[in-house]
């Protein structure tokens, strides 16, 4: 178990929600996305210049620029 | 009367419609009240509410769209909308009695938090789990009886698009007072919330839907670093080939049967001042610009099919990283997209964006990207100027000249918003979330009316602002009657008319503030009509050539061939054709743009700036246009 944050996730990887840092408003709207502890993410594709990237995590196909991506804190399993 | 007074025994109910962005509801809507509002594969296609109705049993039951949203605590102006309404904010609008929850049911376990939060509201409450069609393709199943058991509350599964699953939520809204309400409420705080959704889906989720196959097939080409962008690029080009090459031969109908309305009209009335209104004024005023009828469709049918199979999101989030560059975001690329249908819809699509500064400074550039009603002025000057052969291959010169100028409009926008965002407005950046939706092919017969809307709109246009445009301009090009000089023959008769009519003349007095961008007189006027919509100055030059020639000829063919009469040369010189067309690009000639820049900023500061910027630009690049080109082509 390695934790890192979710914009270190490399493609095709999956890892699992630790947890939100960060506050207020941005914080319980990335809860509202589906970002809860013990959720699977995978990390699906970069867009073409690298940034923002595309995730799947509770059926849904969501892309957050790296900013967003590292305010959330992953464990890689295995 | 049996109506009326059952209206008494049993009160109306207002319904709101809550759900995630591109859930289903305006779908859902459209199917209770026969409506037909916008909808689109695209998250933030409803960004403000809408009022409908229907009845059940006799009895009124107010419908109202509302837009998407994630949470119950804003974070855009399209989401604020949802708080207000709910929370009875909004004068207008009394708050809704029920609520209608939409569920996109391959998402269930994303979007109970969201259910959580919806039934701590306290309104009796039906959830309707949408695109079950989608959930059986991809084999997921959810036990609809356990999932109503669960949450206390009725549960109805359908396909909205295709009516299934309707007639079943009519038979809940007879009574929405006798719904079901949850024994408990599901807990507010973070961590027994998840627990309470956690155990919910264990319950209901029987299978877990598997990822979309097509999609994921299709993201490979689509999102894919290169093959992506030089997709985009062929169909860009296309598309602008198809604009010229396909409408022509309906522009042509369109046109030979306003000809023909045109005479008819003279032979049919007694020659005189109605004639002349009816031929010259209506017909040629409004003609002008109904002609441009098989572009819109095409430019319609074009961009909606792209929002409705999904590709607008993936468009914003390949280009979100070169918006960021310039301090935007990708839904501020979605929204600059549909302003090149119309920038009014394009700046009311910028409420999805969260920050104010990135929605202020996309507003302002919306009016850059080309509009449907510049189509009109462009097709008119490259369909008369630009030679109708092929450059390359398969590829037209007129098709080109057109991308150019789209090109030419793109880039200043983007400009524009660079500057701005290091100059006028200044702020942090917000954060960026857009979903994916997948891929899906809607019915046909939804697309084609979707377009019919915007077409039908194209029309009441030509049919109000420019007939009232074209009846004011006949009048002011037609009074006061000055008698002709004696010998005069007449084409001069009619000449020395039209320049000492009212409009003649105030085309005269601002000749030598658009001189240097190589203008004459009857563009000036035309400049100066167009103020109210771009599309007038077709209509304008259309009158101004009707009233002076005796017989019918196309408009095309009468700027190519006018010259001015002291000096015997060419009004319309390459150089004042590409200047005018680059005025076009920029200015910024649209009362509904700038009454809805006023609505959607509170002040008139920001459109008024608009209009000062925009008017300041296209003077100077049309003076430069007009110098450069004049240089290189003498
Ligand atoms: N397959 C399938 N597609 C559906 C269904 N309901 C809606 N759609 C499609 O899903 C897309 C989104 O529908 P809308 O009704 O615009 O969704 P919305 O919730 O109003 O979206 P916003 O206004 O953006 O929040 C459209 O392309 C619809 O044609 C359904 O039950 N099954
Ligand atoms: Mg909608």
């Amino acid at each position: 178990m390695t934790d890192l944050y979710l914009s270190s996730l490399p493609v095709g990887s999956i890892a699992t929600v630790v947890g939100v840092t960060g506050k207020g408003i941005q914080a319980s709207r990335l809860a509202d996305l589906g970002f809860l502890p013990g959720t699977p993410v995978t990390c699906l594709r970069r867009a073409p210049l690298g940034d923002p990237r595309l995730y799947e995590l509770r059926g849904v196909q969501l892309c957050l620029r790296e900013a967003e991506a590292a305010c959330i804190r992953v464990s890689l399993d295995g | 009367m049996a109506e009326a007074s059952m209206d008494a025994e049993a009160p109306t109910v207002r319904l709101g419609l809550l759900g995630s962005p591109n859930s289903g509801k305006t779908t859902l809507f459209n199917a209770l009240t026969g409506l037909r509002a916008k909808v689109g594969n695209y998250p933030g296609v409803t960004v403000e509410r809408r009022e409908g109705s229907t009845r059940v049993d006799g009895r009124l039951v107010q419908v109202i769209d509302l837009p998407g949203t994630y949470g119950l605590d804003p974070v855009s102006p399209d989401e604020a909308v949802v708080a207000r309404v709910l929370a009875g904010e909004v004068a207008e609008v009394a708050p809704p009695d029920a609520l209608i929850l939409t569920v996109d049911s391959c998402s269930l376990e994303r979007s109970l938090w969201f259910v959580a939060q919806a039934l701590r509201l306290e309104l009796p409450t039906c959830l309707v789990l949408t695109m079950t069609d989608e959930l059986t393709a991809r084999g997921g199943r959810i036990d609809l009886e356990r999932l109503s058991a669960a949450l206390g509350i009725p549960v109805v599964s359908v396909v909205g698009h295709r009516g299934l699953g309707v007639e079943e939520l009519r038979g809940q809204l007879r009574d929405p007072a006798a719904w079901e309400r949850p024994p408990i409420l599901p807990p507010n705080d973070p961590s027994e919330r998840q627990g309470w959704m956690e155990s919910v889906i264990e319950r209901v989720l029987v299978q877990r839907p598997e990822r979309d196959p097509l999609t994921a097939a299709v993201d490979r080409v689509v999102l894919h670093p290169l093959g992506g962008s030089l997709l985009f690029a062929a169909v860009m080009v296309f598309f602008f080939q198809l604009i010229f090459a396909w409408a022509t031969p309906a522009m042509d109908a369109i046109d030979a049967a306003m000809g023909a309305a045109a005479s008819g009209a003279k032979t049919l009335l007694p020659a005189g001042l109605l004639a002349d209104f009816v031929s010259d004024g209506l017909i040629a005023g409004v003609g002008s610009v109904v002609i441009f009828l098989p572009q819109i469709v095409l430019l319609f049918g074009v961009l909606y099919l792209l929002e409705d199979v999904g590709y607008m999101a993936r468009a914003a989030f390949v280009v979100d990283r070169l918006m960021g560059r310039i301090g935007l975001e990708g839904r501020a690329f979605v929204a600059l997209l549909s302003s090149y249908a119309c920038a009014v819809p394009g700046i009311m699509a910028t409420r999805t964006i969260p920050s104010p500064r990135h929605r202020l400074v996309t507003i302002l550039v919306a009016p850059l990207m080309t509009c449907s009603a510049r189509l009109p002025v462009y097709a008119l000057l490259i369909g008369a100027f630009v030679p109708a052969t092929m450059a390359w291959g398969p590829l037209g010169w007129q098709g080109l000249a057109l991308l150019a100028l789209y090109l030419i409009g793109a880039a200043a926008a983007l400009v524009a918003a660079a500057v701005l965002n290091r100059t006028v407005l200044r702020g942090e950046a917000m954060p960026f979330v857009l979903e994916l939706p997948p891929y899906r092919f809607p019915p046909l017969r939804l697309w084609a009316s979707q377009v019919w809307g915007a077409a039908s709109a194209f029309l009441r246009r030509a049919g109000t602002i420019i007939l009232l445009v074209s009846m004011v301009l006949w009048v002011l090009l037609t009074f006061p009657q000055v008698p002709a000089p004696p010998g005069a023959n007449e084409a001069e008769a009619s000449r020395h008319a039209l320049e000492n009519s009212a409009a003649g003349r105030l085309g005269m007095a601002i000749e030598p503030a658009i001189a240097p961008l190589g203008f004459d007189w009857k563009i000036g006027v035309g400049l100066v009509a167009s103020l109210a919509a771009r599309e007038v100055i077709v209509a304008t030059l259309a009158q101004v050539y009707a009233a002076s020639e005796e017989d019918e000829v196309s408009l095309r063919k009468a700027v190519r061939e006018d010259r001015n009469p002291r000096t015997g040369e060419l009004v319309f010189t390459p150089a004042t054709v590409a200047s005018l067309l680059v005025f076009f690009v920029f200015a910024l000639q649209c009362m509904s743009t700038l009454a809805v820049m006023r609505r959607e900023t509170n002040s008139w500061r920001w459109p008024v700036f608009a209009f000062g910027y925009l008017l300041a630009l296209a003077y100077g690049a049309s003076f430069l246009t007009y110098r450069i080109v004049d240089a290189l082509w003498s």
